[in-house]
């Protein structure tokens, strides 16, 4: 089994709430806790296991906004597994879940080195690194219904922009979605071979922007006056 | 990369006892300027492996939870830096051997073998430092061989100019001694200078386009999604500005290589003699450091670009 994500960047509004419902789960989760330094203080920062970014591919009056949240990729080759001296980071050989022994790590920072996706953090008040477990915890528990045996983003995305499941069966839905809709790795020029993919933003029609209608004199004394007013 | 003190502190004093005993077996072999006495080859060695121990303890100052540091010794068959620790680990009482054969007059081919051996394990733990960086295939200006042939060329040199400086105060024909860290110092200074060349074009390296695999129109960040800053941000986002780097490579060449080689030619000519020998001495080592602060805050690790870097 090779387990992982598909997020799609198309369907993906970039709501956050992927992420507040990974810290929810994890806070108390295996790895948890996920501290917060100064969460209501001037500098608010924390541990998160996933993290949203947002771009802007091409330029006006093609641009498009992508949202992109980010979490650990659970890579084939993953190096941040291979240079941890205290062998605390570790590849599940069943379903290829990266997951770090919280007994054993000792917070040199080098597997957050070692990771091109940032999705490695330290948490200053358990002095150990602490990543993205794919809900490691709850994908396989008994006592929950099956169709809630998947990691917390994915339950709780309302754009149901993400997906989960085994990239090992070519049959499973993600390796079909990702087959069908053309989906990629992250930087795949450093070899690391990571298991979740991403689908790309559907091409649409660009919409036409009219030049903006020409005012007439009055117009021209409103903004002439705005120019002299300065707020 | 954010320059962690402990870390520069580490790598620049264990470098420069590392190549302290190395050279002092090379010395103590050949009888360079007359042969350092017995007590003189002990007190050398001993300098040098304070200087390793001082190094590898303040190495476990940027840990975040050294209770677990005795677990790097584990992981010898993939990580370097697991292999550092168990190298100079191994080095230790190697080197100890050595100093006690030189102390107690043992036969000769006994001394000479522990010798060898000590100066083998010196090269292969700053080897190992170097591989520590050099393998991380994120920072481009870290991944090239340039970078272990840095550090050991780098501490070779520190450890050559302490080796004279022994000289100096022992009272030994100066000259070797002189001669070993011209050639050192100056391998060291070209070495460098083809590294600064080197990181200095980017070359084929990720993009913000590879990174996000939007690679059919240019990508910019619009918002990194944090109020504040994260771990990645204050491990990963510290930038040099240019002209401060350009400034201190400058720094680099005049402190770390320059005015050491003018140090040896006074401690040639007879000028100034220990004073000179001193300058060359802590010049050579404070050049080394901010050599190594530099080392790391001019890395650039890929996950800037998530960040809005355009490339690395």
């Amino acid at each position: 089994m090779r387990l992982g994500l598909v997020i799609d960047l198309d369907v993906c509004v970039g709501c956050h709430a992927c992420a507040i419902a990974c810290k929810e789960w994890n806070a108390s989760g295996t790895i948890g806790p996920l501290s917060d330094y100064q969460p209501y203080g001037a500098e608010p920062s924390g541990v998160w296991f996933n993290r949203i970014r947002h771009y802007e591919m091409d330029e006006y009056p093609n641009n498009k906004t992508v949202n992109f949240p980010m979490s650990c990729m659970h890579c084939e080759d993953a190096d941040c597994v291979t240079v941890c001296p205290t062998g605390a980071s570790y590849k599940r050989a069943e379903d290829g879940i990266v997951l770090i022994d919280q007994d054993k790590c000792m917070g040199c920072n080098y597997c957050s080195w070692a990771c091109p996706y940032g999705a490695r953090e330290l948490d200053r008040s358990s002095g150990t690194m602490k990543k993205c477990t794919l809900c490691v915890d709850r994908i396989y528990d008994q006592e929950l219904p099956v169709e809630e045996r998947q990691p917390s983003c994915v339950l709780t995305c309302p754009a149901h922009a993400r997906m989960f499941g085994d990239f090992d069966d070519p049959d499973s839905a993600v390796s079909r979605t990702v087959r069908e809709r053309g989906g990629f790795p992250l930087m795949p020029e450093l070899n690391y071979n990571p298991t979740n993919q991403y689908l790309p933003p559907r091409r649409k029609p660009v919409i036409p922007v009219d030049p903006q209608p020409r005012g007439g004199l009055k117009e021209s004394i409103k903004q002439f006056a705005n120019k002299l007013v300065r707020r | 990369m954010h320059p962690a003190f402990s870390v520069i502190f580490f790598t620049v004093a264990s470098g420069a006892g590392f190549g302290l005993i190395s050279l002092l077996f090379i010395a103590d072999t050949f009888k360079l300027g007359g042969g350092f006495s017995r007590e003189q080859l002990v007190i050398g060695g001993l300098v040098a492996m304070a200087l390793i121990v001082f190094g590898l303890l303040s190495s476990t100052f940027h840990l975040a939870n050294p209770k677990n540091a005795w677990r790097a010794f584990s992981r010898f068959r993939t990580s370097w830096l697991s292999r550092e620790g168990v190298f100079a680990v191994v080095f230790m009482p190697l080197a100890l051997i050595y100093l006690v054969c030189i102390w107690f007059d043992a036969p000769l081919w006994l001394r000479e073998t522990f010798g060898f051996l000590t100066a083998m394990l010196a090269w292969i733990t700053v080897f190992s430092t170097g591989m520590i960086y050099a393998c991380l295939k994120t920072i481009r200006q870290w991944n090239t061989p340039l970078v272990p042939a840095n550090y050991l060329a780098l501490g070779y040199a520190s450890g050559s100019l302490l080796l004279l400086l022994g000289a100096v105060y022992a009272g030994l024909d100066t000259t070797p001694y002189i001669a070993m860290s011209a050639l050192i110092v100056s391998i060291a200074a070209v070495l460098k200078a083809i590294y600064y060349f080197w990181i200095r074009s980017p070359g084929l390296t990720p993009t913000i386009n590879t990174a996000t695999g939007l690679t059919r129109a240019k990508v910019k960040l619009l918002d990194t999604g944090h109020t504040h800053g994260t771990f990645l941000t204050q491990e990963f986002g510290f930038q040099i500005a240019r002209q401060k780097a350009g400034l201190l490579k400058a720094v680099v060449f005049v402190l770390g290589f320059a005015l050491p080689g003018l140090m040896l030619v006074w401690v040639f000519n007879q000028h100034g003699g220990q004073t000179a020998a001193i300058v060359a001495a802590f010049a050579g080592i404070a050049g080394a450091a901010v050599e190594r602060w530099l080392f790391f805050a001019e890395a650039r690790h890929v996950v800037n670009l998530y960040h809005g870097a355009q490339r690395c």
